[in-house]
């Protein structure tokens, strides 16, 4: 169950442009940990490269020693949520649930179960479009939760949700860390990351600014936000 | 290894199945195409001097309309991907990219092929024509040749990867272009090259193969070997941009 992520040197340039430069950090299990830097810092590329979609210009991750391609059946390893839309407007939300279910040998059952799990049970025969903006966070949750896998990486889950959401998706995260779960959760939300993560992974136009124990980070600093603006700062 | 390779193929036959624009596609190559005969066989029945024609041309030619369908399903089957965004939830389920590739090409070809083979035969009795020997072999052609286009504008949409591009480029370019070009004798030379040209040999539509004002230089099985070229082509190059492009 227990998995660790090692992010080594990882580099992503368009042209000249740096996205993500040299990165190195390791995810644990059994916490949270929280990704945290400002919009377009390069969290949502360094995810694309952990999942492979975006291949990295230099370093490499491992997920429990392999390369993400090659998992044989990777949603019973890590499930994940991007912050872009992957579901196809037109597709019944079970229906989005089973071919992924199939592509992965995944028992049919489990697209009830996940259904269920995020409190979608009574919709999930609409049409992804017509889910609303928080019903459609719920459905890619159940998309990472169809393999029962003990890596979470999910970018920005509380976009868009409303308090009740954002409340539930805290207590889905502590929970799972707490079943011993590799939980990795990106924000630019700090005081949402100083509730949920146990851990945090501070980064800054594509580079390390911190990876530390979040009580250390906002013991020396006074506060998550005090001590994310003075990091910040400084790499300007 | 072999279950996990129809698994993949399977979650593609469910992702065909389930978006609308499968049946809208299905039923528009089917319809269009039979009605097409139908009206044909309609207006050509009290027509005289009957005995010029290739009796089998009408039998045929709807389908070069209908295949527009055809083709529009094989181009979004890929370029929906990308314009939901659910290509993302694809290659993180099956990060193998050449395993997606294939899967989803079996599954677009299969479900292309049974309904080639559905729409050749009711636009075939829709049409009335004779049948006979030559009829079947032009029959099997006219299923081969519609899979094979099918298979290829699927390469050229994961070229592309987008809906507006592929369906803009290739509608028009490939059979407005190629069949309203391809009446001037000169650039004929070029054009019947062009993919959808190759299967009009085989499909009794490219005049009388005997005249050398019709004449092509290929013969009907030649011209089919000639769109598994262009498909061989187009799909190879859909893979390479899958293989090396961020998704």
């Amino acid at each position: 169950m227990t998995v660790v992520i090692e992010v080594r040197d990882l580099e992503k340039r368009y042209g000249r442009t740096v996205a993500v430069d040299r990165l190195s950090f390791t995810v644990r299990p059994g916490r949270v940990t929280g990704f945290l830097g400002p919009n377009g810092a390069g969290k949502s590329t360094t995810m694309r490269m952990m999942l492979d979609l975006d291949r990295p210009t230099g370093g490499q991750v491992r997920i429990d020693g392999s390369r993400y391609r090659d998992l044989d059946r990777p949603l019973t390893k890590v499930g994940a949520l991007l912050e872009a839309k992957s579901t196809h407007g037109g597709r019944r939300a079970y229906h989005h649930l089973s071919w992924l279910a199939q592509s992965n040998r995944l028992p049919a059952s489990r697209v009830r179960e996940v259904l269920s799990l995020v409190g979608l049970d009574d919709v999930g025969g609409r049409r992804a479009k017509a889910l609303s903006l928080g019903m459609a966070q719920r459905l890619g949750i159940a998309a990472a939760l169809l393999g029962d896998p003990p890596v979470l990486l999910l970018d920005e889950p509380v976009n868009g949700l409303d308090p009740e959401g954002v409340h539930w998706i805290r207590g889905l995260l502590r929970a799972l860390a707490a079943e011993g779960r590799t939980v990795f959760v990106s924000s630019h939300l700090m005081s949402e990351m100083e509730v949920t993560a146990d851990h945090l992974v501070v980064i800054h136009q594509g580079r390390l600014l911190a990876d530390t124990p979040l009580p250390e980070f906002v013991a020396s600093h006074g506060s998550l936000e005090a001590g994310f603006l003075a990091l910040t700062a400084g790499a300007r | 290894m072999i279950s996990l390779a129809s698994a993949v193929v399977s979650a593609e036959l469910t992702k065909l199945r389930t978006v609308r624009s499968t049946p809208w596609t299905l039923a528009a190559f089917v319809v269009v195409s039979a009605g097409l005969a139908a009206l044909l066989e309609l207006s050509l029945r009290n027509a005289e001097r009957r005995e010029n024609w290739d009796p089998l041309f009408p039998a045929f030619l709807p389908l070069t309309i209908g295949q527009l369908a055809l083709v529009v399903f094989g181009a979004l089957a890929i370029s929906g991907e990308y314009s939901s965004g659910t290509i993302r939830a694809s290659l993180a389920a099956v990060p193998r990219r050449g395993r997606f590739y294939l899967a989803k090409l079996a599954a677009v070809t299969a479900v292309a092929a049974v309904a080639s083979v559905v729409t050749v035969a009711a636009t075939f009795a829709a049409s009335r024509a004779p049948f006979s020997g030559e009829a079947l072999e032009a029959s099997v052609g006219a299923a081969i040749y519609l899979t094979l286009m099918c298979a290829f504008a699927f390469g050229v949409a994961a070229m592309v990867r987008n809906t507006a591009l592929v369906l803009g480029g290739l509608l028009p370019v490939l059979f407005l272009g190629s069949q309203g070009l391809g009446n001037i004798p000169v650039i004929r030379e070029v054009t019947q090259f062009l993919p959808d040209q190759t299967g009009w040999v085989v499909m009794h539509l490219a005049g009388p193969q005997d005249d050398p004002r019709w004449a092509r230089d290929y013969g009907p099985w030649t011209g089919l070997g000639l769109l598994t070229l262009w498909t061989v082509v187009s799909l190879l190059g859909g893979y390479l941009v899958l293989r090396r492009r961020d998704a």
